[in-house]
């Protein structure tokens, strides 16, 4: 038995990580939230360079073929960085398309297709939106569609759960407090499917369980700037990080995010290697970071003090990227919801 | 990351599972009350028998004798949670006398004690804490004075649980009250039956008294009964606080308080319905069910890094206060899951699970405070884990 990251996953997320602090600094990432295109292409380029598209497509048809624990540590990364990608929504497609032996799986993995994810209204719809489905033509409106820059591709689901892939939408901005990633509302006006895939709960699980791991990076990367500017900030003579005040915010950070680590790992794992708790475990990974992040990120700004609060230190980036993960894909109950079903605690 | 048992370790995990669940008629039932009740201590010498306990003593010394084999002993943790068979016996001196005196017992302390101590026929309490020594545990008083072969204790103790039961005590006592307050102290074995010592239960809110003061006057202890170096008492005692710490937070026995709490959530119901099916109450068992999976899986993580002897960092040092808070939580959860019948004890009709939730609410508050408060492990999580600065020691008046 060995629960712990292997020399390649350890390799992988090291490489992740090195490569975004270098070419996604926080300056980098201000030009990007306040919508410097430029810079935005240069990041999305240097990532597509990193070759992780195809990370989770099958090795049969051109990708990497790994799991979705792997698929977890790039994204932890990229949270830790703020950084935006369109990492999660290939690797959702990529999750449902070789599931489902879609062969749409292979060009995810050449970069020919960059997909995006409609896929709200499987979980949450408001405001009339939610999309039909009519013989081979789709109809309606997605909110808060993930979809980067120059995507080919749309996977959404209609309201019978059919997951469906389409080349034709219109798009309007959504502003979230996040501006470092785009948000859309999506409209499909009679567009045709161009393929109908069958995904099981499986789908929505690896959804949520990859926001689970952007979380558990974004909060990491709140616990170290907390517990760097404890060290270093003075107050009455001492620094702020010798005060138990302080420091017992900073150790209660920790034991809830170190335990929520191995949660993430280990429903990543479960759903890599088909165990039957796997859909469950990863639906309670995405309601348990959400708990966790959002306390963290509170305690974490208040640990910075009046600075955490600030533009200058920049520190709302992580705040705001926790804030929308907690909601993405549905609630923390909504997801606990869903764990309950699974596990016929409940009927769904 | 390889979770499947190696087809050795499935077998072993078979096994196991075949004894507990073959045998569970000879376990005491909880009619089997107090220490030294027959029906335990036969369960007890079974149990280390098959190697389900004391599994890694010595044989010498009454124990199973198996090569240290932590994945081994992490299944058999898992199969008693799993089975809900009574566990073998625990306590202060299988816990935390025993693997001290192992590691720094003379060996006719060894000899004398460790078997006895594992079969449940000798039992052990732990004179540590006392009025003006608790998190501060080096300020201890306790004095213990040469004379001759002997020492002359005289002092107090306090939250010393099951004194009254006990035979032997191990304390630590000032030797030397010049030394450096890390530097006097002796960690000590004597009988509870010495002239001079009195044990005065200590009520507490569970209406039990789980713990006891224990006053000493004059009490003439041999010499002998020091374990390694007189004045290196404090080394000794935190060897065995890790002990201590290892025993509170057990994800497995968290997991199976869960599971019975699942097993109520489908049983009771609240105005003709499940409380399984009452929304607002099944959310807050999810919440608690994934902490209760956060927490097995940093065992894994913990137990991984024992295997390679590498140390686990910070997910060894939050086990503590992690796993003791969330044994309360559950306690709590069940508590309002029965509502008004949730607060019902001692004895009567209606009664839950014989009242057990509300005791464990009660005690787990307990071992929140007690074995390192939470407090101070946030202190050891931030100075040892995130390499926070020490609180600056205030100038002497």
């Amino acid at each position: 038995m060995e629960f712990a990251l292997s020399e390649d996953q350890r390799l992988l997320q090291d490489s992740i990580s090195g490569f975004l602090k270098d070419a996604a600094p926080l300056d980098v990432i201000r030009k990007i939230a306040d919508g410097d295109a430029e810079a935005a292409a240069a990041l999305d380029a240097g990532i597509a360079e990193m070759g992780i598209a195809g990370l989770h497509v099958p090795e049969a048809v051109g990708g990497s073929g790994l799991g979705l624990l792997e698929a977890c540590l790039v994204q932890e990364a990229l949270g830790y960085a703020v950084a935006p990608s369109g990492f999660m929504a290939a690797t959702v497609a990529a999750h449902l398309f070789a599931q489902a032996g879609s062969e749409y799986a292979g060009g995810i993995a050449t970069g020919d297709m960059v997909f995006g994810l409609a896929l709200t209204e499987l979980v949450s719809r408001r405001d009339g939106a939610g999309v039909m489905s009519t013989g081979d033509l789709l109809s309606g409106r997605s909110l808060l569609a993930m979809v980067p820059e120059g995507a080919t591709h749309v996977l959404t689901a209609d309201g019978d759960g059919v997951f469906h892939v389409v080349d034709d939408w219109s798009a309007a901005p959504m502003r979230t407090i996040d501006r470092t990633r785009m948000f859309q509302e999506l409209v499909f006006d009679r567009v045709e499917s161009r393929s109908e895939v069958m995904g099981d709960d499986g789908v929505l699980a690896a959804a949520r369980l990859l926001v689970a791991a952007d979380t558990l990076g974004a909060a990491q990367a709140m616990l170290d700037k907390a517990v760097a500017y404890a060290k270093e900030r003075k107050q009455f003579g001492r620094v702020i990080g010798s005060f138990q005040a302080v420091k017992h915010m900073c150790a209660e950070m920790a034991a809830k995010l170190e335990p929520a680590r191995a949660l993430v790992w280990h429903a990543a794992y479960a759903m890599d290697t088909g165990d039957p708790e796997a859909f469950a475990m990863a639906n309670l990974a995405k309601a348990h970071l959400a708990e966790v992040g959002t306390f963290v990120a509170k305690i974490s700004t208040e640990v910075h003090g009046g600075m955490g609060f600030t533009d200058l230190v920049g520190l709302h980036y992580w705040f705001k990227r926790i804030g929308v993960n907690r909601q993405l894909f549905g609630s923390p109950e909504q997801a606990r919801k869903t764990a309950a079903e699974l596990q016929g605690f409940v009927e769904a | 990351m390889e979770l499947d048992l190696s087809p050795e370790y499935e077998a072993f995990r078979k096994d196991v599972n075949r004894v507990l669940t073959e045998n569970a008629h000879l376990a005491p039932g909880p009619e089997d009350k107090g220490y030294k009740n027959p029906k335990r201590l036969a369960w007890q010498k079974f149990l280390i028998e098959q190697g389900l306990t004391a599994r890694t003593i010595p044989k010498e010394y009454g124990g199973y004798g198996a090569e240290p084999d932590l994945l081994k002993s992490r299944i058999i943790a898992e199969e008693f949670a799993r089975t809900g068979v009574p566990r073998a016996l625990a306590g202060q001196g299988i816990s935390m006398l025993v693997p001290t005196l192992l590691e720094l017992g003379t060996p006719e302390q060894k000899e004398a004690y460790i078997r006895p101590t594992l079969h449940g026929e000798m039992i052990w309490c732990q004179g540590y804490s006392e009025p003006g020594a608790g998190s501060d545990l080096a300020a201890l008083r306790t004095t213990a004075e040469e004379d001759g072969d002997d020492f002359v204790i005289n002092g107090q103790k306090i939250w010393t649980s099951t004194a009254k039961q006990a035979d032997m005590i191990f304390c630590l006592v000032r030797t030397d009250p010049n030394a450096k307050k890390h530097h006097g102290i002796s960690y000590i074995l004597f009988p509870m039956d010495t002239p001079g010592i009195d044990v005065r239960p200590l009520v507490d809110m569970t209406e039990n008294a789980n713990f006891n003061e224990v006053f000493f006057t004059n009490v003439r202890v041999p010499k002998s009964g020091i374990v390694f170096e007189v004045n290196k008492g404090w080394q000794v005692a935190n060897a065995t606080l890790t002990h201590e710490r290892g025993m509170l937070g057990d994800p497995n026995a968290t997991k199976a308080r869960f599971l019975e709490l699942v097993e109520l959530f489908r049983t009771e119901t609240l105005n003709c319905e499940r409380l399984m099916d009452n929304p607002l109450m099944r959310d807050r068992l999810m919440k608690l069910q994934a902490e209760v999976y956060a927490m097995q899986a940093n065992g894994l993580r913990v137990t991984t890094a024992s295997l390679k002897k590498e140390s686990a960092g910070l997910a060894g040092l939050i086990v503590k206060l992690m796993g003791c808070e969330l044994n309360h939580q559950i306690a709590g959860l069940a508590i309002d899951a029965l509502g008004e019948l949730g607060i019902l004890y001692g004895e009567g009709d209606h009664l839950r699970a014989d009242g057990s939730w509300q005791w464990r609410y009660m005690y787990d508050l307990g071992l929140i405070i007690g074995g390192g408060t939470a407090q101070i492990q946030k202190n050891i999580i931030s100075e040892r884990g995130l390499d926070m600065p020490r609180e600056p020691k205030p100038a002497r008046a």
